[in-house]
């Protein structure tokens, strides 16, 4: 599925004259627009097009040209690459460029996170405030010109360590002892929080009641978390509540953020492969992929044959395991304490146990190298893979699905609860099992192969009714079919290299920009990295699943009890570490 | 008939319970130890492995695979008469490649030269930055620095490992990675061995 890129630019640039102009910067791709025509522009490329899936929105501040860029990746939901446009604006505050959430909602997160790392600011937006870092703080971190409290220099490696390493700690150097930065003029005696004022206003519209019966009726706010069982971690929902029925929402997230992005960027490209491990530190095996995969495009190795093998066979594990604990989290929440979540993480201890003996770690694996993977995996690893493929694993996901999925308080708790229309779903930027739960058969693996996904059998799991039963039955669906493919992988394994030409630690990325994206366990996973031939990333922005997947949140829980979005929330799969980074 | 599929699930549940009990006894009749024995553990982690599953901590331990990896350690090889030859030349490869940068090295400087001597005089890894990501000794070009298999290092202090704290003999690595050791001696000896024919050759 490829769409003719010739006929496509005529289009475009002769339907816009002069707003729309091919990129031609060397190894870049896509379409410079005209921010006075962004929306028409997105409209056209939206309705006329067929791109109706906006999958990831950023910036790269262009420190050296005095430019900042947003770059929108936006695709079809019946498969194809992506279309790549970008707006340029002068990098003068205020920095400012037209919100496409008129066109797209699911831009907003999106667009928050772009406003609150690198001060861009979306015209027209919502909902305009900071989302990761703490409401006090001051600057905008990914702007290349913004150093953190302990900075020491731009790039790894730094000079202090060798040959002549005088250890001494980050702390020492601070007179505070900690990592923290104020404002100028900043006492947090006296300081009170604008943020949670704004938070409130926000949610302002639904605290007015129109008061026609005469009764004297309230809404109800209620914040449910950071610190609550069900969050799976710190995440925080503001619900504003009529009675138990949630009328709207706003998710709070950033608790567990560490500027990710920031230390990408001082990282070298090999550097930041044990990092994205600790993305969604459940599924480190397909961060490294997607990662591997932009950096692999952008040096234009070929990864060796069983490399390539071993890479789906990772990736189909990492994807079963995820589901696993997904299911048995999801029973959790609904209060049927630790039984199907034990049951879930045998079988997920015994996949665990093939990563470390193939990578050396369980759930930090660091595997994937560019070209291939660090080492073989073992004969006897082979081995288990085949016996948990082929024997244990098939009974396991049939055993789960007896014991749950008829049981009729789970039904009853999961059906026609948080339903999401395919509709909402593609407006809003769904990725992931959630996306075809609701119907749209979008599969990465599918609708815009990588690796080679296109060798193997399977079919895109969807089911149509969008509610959250839905949304836990195709994992069990999903974990079959990764069983297909692994079954099709053990068997047809090569021998050979493992790793294409003889590791470095210190590979050279000619410049350029590049989007590597897979269909992780929790959607779509990307990574965008921009090169400019220096060992070390000039921009490296990851397109999180978790993230974006919370744009739809407010949307799926109006009207549900307040009982319910815990179901719906955990039924979405988020993993923290991501959704904050 | 509402009811039935809560009960086919718990059936699940109650043939775990019986499964553990059934396999007790099992192992009872066959005079096998099922709990506190290599035997067990690596029944109770393999695929047939049914009912009770865990691993009572820290009385059982799991056996770690080889390429487990944790904090790194420095080789040294044990001269005969007992002197340690440490394999770092504190070429700096680990301290560049290193992603938390947690390793920190002082060369050794001849003191009449200045020039400077592959050996380090100072070297620090910072255990409490350290991302056991293994790349220092994916990357060592002598093999001089691996990743330990012992996990058990919590302490009320700032893990900071010096050099004496560091250096672990060639033959510990020897035990806890016998085939990685393997390989890289053959390597090593068929270098050497190839050194050897080019000079008798010249």
């Amino acid at each position: 599925m490829t769409t003719p890129a010739p006929t496509a630019a005529l289009d475009l640039a002769a339907r816009f004259p002069g707003a729309v102009t091919p990129d031609e910067r060397p190894s870049y791709s896509g379409w410079m627009v005209d921010k006075a025509k962004l929306l028409e522009f997105a409209a056209f490329v939206r309705d006329e097009l067929g791109y109706d899936l906006l999958s990831s929105i950023t910036g790269v501040d262009y420190l050296d040209d005095e430019k900042m860029e947003v770059v929108y990746h936006a695709y079809k939901t019946t498969g194809g690459p992506a279309l790549v446009f970008k707006v340029q604006i002068p990098r003068v505050d205020p920095v400012e460029v037209p919100s496409l959430t008129p066109i797209w909602p699911g831009a907003e997160l999106q667009e928050r996170e772009a406003w609150d790392l690198l001060g861009i600011k979306f015209n027209g937006h919502p909902d305009l405030r900071r989302i990761l870092m703490w409401e006090g703080f001051e600057g905008h971190p990914l702007r290349k010109d913004w150093q953190e409290p302990f900075y020491e220099e731009d790039n790894k490696p730094f000079k202090s360590r060798w040959p002549d390493g005088q250890f001494s700690t980050a702390e020492d150097k601070n007179p505070y002892n900690d990592n923290l930065q104020y404002p100028q003029k900043f006492d947090p005696e006296k300081w009170v929080p604008e943020a949670d004022a704004a938070l409130y206003g926000a949610l302002a519209k639904y605290t007015e009641i129109d008061d026609e019966s005469g009764l004297k009726t309230d809404r109800v706010v209620v914040n449910l978390g950071p610190q609550h069982p069900s969050t799976h971690g710190v995440f925080r929902a503001v619900v504003v509540m009529d009675g138990e029925t949630i009328l709207s929402l706003k998710p709070v997230m950033g608790y567990l953020h560490r500027n990710h992005e920031k230390i990408g960027e001082r990282n070298t490209f090999l550097q930041n492969m044990p990092y994205t491990d600790r993305l969604d530190y459940f599924c480190s095996m397909t961060n490294n992929f997607g990662y591997a995969l932009a950096v692999e495009k952008l040096m234009g190795v070929e990864v060796a044959e069983r490399a390539e093998y071993i890479r789906v066979i990772m990736s189909e594990l990492t994807r079963i395991q995820n589901h696993l604990i997904l299911i048995g989290m999801l029973l959790n929440d609904l209060g049927t304490y630790f039984t199907p979540a034990l049951y879930a993480f045998e079988e997920r201890e015994l996949i665990l146990d093939i990563f470390e003996e193939a990578s050396g770690s369980r759930m930090m694996c660091n595997y994937y190298r560019f070209g291939g993977v660090v080492r073989d995996i073992p004969e006897e690893t082979l081995q288990k893979i085949k016996d948990l493929v082929f024997d244990r694993l098939p009974r396991k996901i049939d055993e789960m699905d007896r014991f749950l999925s008829e049981n009729e308080v789970l039904v009853s708790r999961l059906k026609d609860v948080g339903v999401l229309s395919a509709e909402d779903a593609i407006r809003y930027s769904m990725s992931g099992p959630s996306l075809r739960a609701s119907g749209v058969p979008y599969d990465v693996r599918r609708a815009d192969p990588y690796g080679i996904y296109d060798r193997f059998d399977f079919d895109v799991a969807v089911r149509y009714n969008g509610d959250t039963f839905d949304r836990y039955m195709i994992r069990i669906d999903e974990m079959r079919q990764s069983l297909r493919i692994l079954e099709q992988a053990v068997k047809q394994i090569p021998g050979g290299p493992f790793m294409t030409g003889k590791p470095m630690y210190q590979v050279r990325v000619p410049a350029g920009e590049a989007f590597g994206r897979i269909e992780a366990p929790k959607g779509e996973l990307g990574f965008y990295v921009v090169s400019t031939g220096k060992p070390n990333p000039w921009r490296y922005h990851v397109r999180a699943p978790s993230f974006i997947n919370m744009t739809v949140l407010e949307k799926m829980c109006e009207g549900s009890k307040i009982a319910d979005f815990v179901a719906i929330f955990g039924s979405i799969d988020v993993v923290l570490g991501e959704m904050d980074r | 008939m509402y009811g039935k599929g809560i009960l086919k699930g718990l059936s699940v549940t109650l043939k775990r319970f019986v499964d553990t009990y059934l396999d007790d006894l099992v192992w009872l009749v066959q005079g096998k130890k099922r709990y506190n024995s290599p035997e067990g553990i690596a029944h109770r982690s393999s695929k047939n492995a049914r009912g009770i599953f865990t691993i009572q901590y820290p009385e059982e331990k799991l056996p770690m695979p080889e390429e487990f990896r944790y904090v790194p350690f420095l080789v040294y090889d044990e001269a005969e008469d007992g002197e340690k030859n440490v394999r770092c030349t504190s070429c700096g490869i680990c301290a560049k490649v290193c992603p938390p940068q947690c390793i920190w090295i002082v060369r050794t400087n001849d003191p009449q030269t200045g020039r400077p001597v592959p050996e380090p005089a100072e070297f620090y890894i910072d255990a409490d930055i350290c991302m056991n990501c293994g790349f220092c000794a994916e990357y060592c070009p002598f093999d001089a620095i691996k990743m330990d298999h012992d996990y058990e290092i919590a302490s009320y202090n700032r893990n900071v490992l010096n050099m004496e704290q560091l250096l672990k003999p060639a033959s510990y690595y020897a035990e806890i990675r016998p085939l990685n050791y393997q390989r890289e001696e053959e390597a090593r000896l068929a270098k050497e061995a190839a050194k050897a024919a080019k000079a008798a050759a010249a």
